[in-house]
């Protein structure tokens, strides 16, 4: 049987536990020590490194996501909606994380933790339509049947990752661009130095790593509740 | 092409026949669409510059929750009968059912518009005579009774049914009814297409890619 190399944690996941604690680590150290304070925000502007990296890992996980629920609809495994499930909830955590570094920063910046700017409200959108994603997971019990629903939706919910990316490019915004030219209204819109450049190019990549070490251990646990339960239904005889 | 086009018209027809001898959804959202606007004006107590500014968010999340009522009652009035089997059954593409059901929910909600605009434009004391303002209440139904549809279809085999729907539909038409509110709003203060358009261009593309889905998906969603 498959399931029997579950039973024990893979060496590779041992690797990369530590490797991701390691890069979390230097993230750390280069956000607080190696990047220059910026001169306008100070401090806070250092959250930056956390708050794109984290919205960067969201949005990858959430794209991941519908490509499984593709996937699923093609060729229906398991397998495939555990790796799902795992994408979204990763991908909520993180989105959360977003939220959270970017009304610390906009206190300061904004003068207001939270302010209705299509960026925020487009991001609010995305974390509320993958809360509905729960929902309708809790809501149906036959798993075949929600496994194939929440593929739709997870296809039908990725609509509002671009829409988020893009949103400060559609409408007029308060929200800095980091990735080419902003809108002038922006407020707190800096140049990136050199040593900006690399922790936020560094903390990308640990934050990936992260995130997927993560995701591998959510999905571990996915695969482990399902054999718990194929178990259960075996003991109840059914 | 031709024959699901003519199952998308059978279908749409067959909907409209029943809506039209029982007269029971369109009258219940019209009702509804009265006192929610009426629980608007009386909640709100404002005055007639507020108004002006507030229309298009007073229209729109109306106009939402009346086409919510009608969307839950469209499968679930064919499942009370099990005609919905008869529906599957039938030897037409599946995608066909979803347009013709998309469209008859977009005309229950024309229809309702229709009525309500006139009201509005009375009790409020605003000009709505303005075909941008029109186009945008199309656009956004079309948007809104595409994806409402799709996710109906999953709500109504789903535990809590009639719950669910709301809960799954609201976050996912929130582009749609933000971007429609902005628009409305530019054309209902006189800034013309130019300040619309960004807005517009989101309703075009949701409007494309949810139907697109829609005919991609309902299939895995009905079938058994």
């Amino acid at each position: 049987m498959a399931s029997t190399s579950l039973d024990r944690k893979p060496r590779a996941l041992h690797v990369l536990d530590i490797v991701s604690a390691l890069l979390m680590a230097a993230t750390i150290y280069m956000v607080l020590f190696y990047a220059p304070t910026e001169r306008v925000m100070g401090q806070v502007q250092r959250l930056f490194y956390l708050h794109v990296a984290s919205a960067w890992v969201s949005m990858a996980v959430l794209i991941l996501a519908a490509i499984l629920g593709i996937v699923y609809l093609v060729r229906p495994q398991n397998k495939i909606d555990i790796w799902a499930v795992a994408c979204i909830e990763l991908g909520l955590v993180y989105a959360f994380i977003c939220v959270t570094t970017g009304a610390i920063w906009a206190r300061p910046a904004w003068n207001t933790w939270w302010t209705w700017d299509p960026r925020v409200v487009t991001f609010t959108i995305l974390i509320l339509v993958y809360l509905a994603y729960m929902l309708l997971r809790q809501g149906i019990e036959d798993p075949q049947r929600r496994a194939r629903f929440g593929a739709i939706y997870a296809i039908m919910a990725s609509v509002t990752v671009p829409l988020t990316y893009f949103s400060i490019r559609i409408w007029r915004t308060l929200h800095p661009v980091v990735i080419g030219s902003g809108d002038p209204s922006a407020q707190g819109t800096f140049d990136m130095t050199r040593p900006m450049l690399h922790t936020l190019l560094f903390s990308l990549l640990a934050f990936s790593i992260f995130g997927f070490t993560l995701l591998w251990h959510r999905v571990r646990l996915g695969w482990l509740a399902d054999r718990v339960e194929q178990l259960r239904m075996k003991a109840l005889g059914r | 092409m031709a024959s699901f086009v003519s199952a998308v018209w059978a279908i749409l027809r067959k909907d409209l026949a029943a809506e039209w001898r029982s007269r029971q959804l369109v009258t219940a959202m019209l009702v509804f669409v009265v006192l929610v606007i009426f629980i608007f004006a009386f909640t709100l107590d404002i005055d007639t510059l507020t108004r002006r500014q507030i229309a298009a968010g007073v229209l729109w999340t109306t106009f939402a929750f009346a086409g919510t009522l009608g969307l839950n009652r469209t499968l679930a009035s064919e499942g009370e009968r099990g005609s919905l089997d008869g529906l599957l059954l039938a030897p037409v593409e599946r995608s066909a059912i979803y347009f013709g059901k998309t469209l008859a929910n977009l005309f229950f909600m024309l229809v309702v518009e229709i009525f309500t605009l006139p009201l509005y434009a009375v009790f409020y004391d605003m000009n709505l005579a303005q075909p941008g303002l029109w186009l945008v209440l199309l656009l956004g139904s079309w948007c809104f009774c595409s994806v409402g549809m799709l996710l109906a279809a999953m709500a109504a085999q789903a535990r809590s049914r009639e719950l669910l729907l709301p809960v799954l539909l609201f976050p996912l038409v929130l582009p749609v009814l933000v971007s429609a509110v902005r628009a409305s709003s530019a054309f209902l203060n006189g800034l013309g297409l130019e300040y619309a358009l960004p807005s517009l261009n989101i309703l075009i593309a949701y409007g494309i890619i949810m139907p697109a889905l829609g005919f991609m998906f309902f299939d895995f969603i009905v079938e058994e």
